[in-house]
């Protein structure tokens, strides 16, 4: 029995596991309103699609392989943040967490370089947000969900440093389940990022 | 409730965790090969445009299933009540409010023309 979304710890777990209960499901209703934002995003990206006012297209400004290797480096971090809350779970070993957390935020930060210079390169040809409906529909939606990653590399680095100064306490614990939610939950944005946003218009 | 020996509390974790890591090794196998198709479709251009959309929209909503089956551990049955029926309502309300915007603004485009 699952009680709350995301992994879920055990008995042994206790005071953490009871107290999940009611915060991991707090933070997935602010998911899901998340969930809202974005999809609000996304229906005014598509409503904008051919409001290029004669300026740049997705063809002109647009570069599939980059694309393909941030979706990949996105997709890896999801597992290893996964892996990380497992160690949390099972292994109890700092070192361990430590190695998981690192990779997390190695592949994070390989996926927003990526991401800048794809926004860089985009600048460089035209694409700012000021020229059409549909550059400023793709400016409001896509570093949006850029800086719901950096802010999730932040949150890692906190966790971190409190397993440093304070071990794996159930405040940690706490906050490396609902981390967890967030990052597989900006994976999933990210599905929707490369489908309607990148592919959609290349395809 | 009798207390298990420690023995078989240490074994059934251990099966436990090995089945909690092959869960998330299979959510992050199936979306890797839903990617690969994704990305593939477009970038080798072997259908019509028609196709491809279709496809896409398909690869997409399979891999979101799988990362919430897998990833974020979310079940049809056993699952606690409130978060399932919390998912539902934002997608009803995601369906009303994207789905009426797009359909609104491409028919007011549609009567400008």
């Amino acid at each position: 029995m699952s009680r709350h979304p995301g992994l879920n710890l055990d008995a042994s777990h206790a005071p953490a596991h009871d107290q999940a209960v009611t915060l991991v499901f707090g933070f997935w209703v602010f998911m899901m309103s998340d969930v809202i934002v974005f999809g609000l995003l996304f229906a005014t990206y598509v409503a904008m699609s051919d409001a290029l006012a004669g300026g740049p297209g997705p063809h002109d400004l647009f570069e599939l392989r980059t694309v393909f290797i941030e979706t990949l480096l996105l997709l890896i971090s999801s597992l290893t943040i996964g892996m990380a809350s497992l160690s949390m779970k099972h292994e109890r070993d700092d070192a361990r967490l430590f190695i998981w957390l690192g990779l997390t935020f190695g592949l994070g930060l390989a996926f927003l370089s990526y991401e800048l210079h794809d926004f860089a390169s985009m600048v460089e040809k035209g694409g700012v947000p000021s020229r059409s409906g549909w550059l400023s529909a793709f400016w409001a939606l896509v570093p949006l969900h850029a800086l719901h990653v950096s802010a999730a590399m932040l949150w890692l680095v906190v966790i971190a440093v409190q397993v440093l100064i304070f071990g794996q306490d159930s405040e940690v614990k706490l906050g490396l389940l609902r981390l967890t939610v967030l990052w597989h939950f900006l994976d999933i944005v990210w599905i929707g990022i490369f489908t309607i946003v990148y592919l959609g218009e290349l395809g | 409730m009798t207390r298990e020996a420690p023995e078989d509390e240490a074994g059934a974790r251990a099966a436990d965790a090995a089945h909690e890591r092959r869960s998330y090794m299979k959510g992050f196998l199936v979306s890797l090969v839903l990617t690969l198709i994704t990305f593939g479709v477009v970038a080798f251009d072997i259908a019509d445009r028609i196709t491809v959309l279709v496809t896409l929209g398909l690869t997409a909503l399979l891999q979101i299933a799988a990362q919430f089956r897998w990833f974020l551990h979310i079940r049809l049955r056993g699952q606690a009540r409130d978060d399932l029926q919390l998912i539902l309502f934002t997608a009803l309300i995601l369906g009303l409010m994207g789905g009426g915007t797009i359909f609104i603004l491409a028919n007011l485009d549609a009567r400008m023309h």
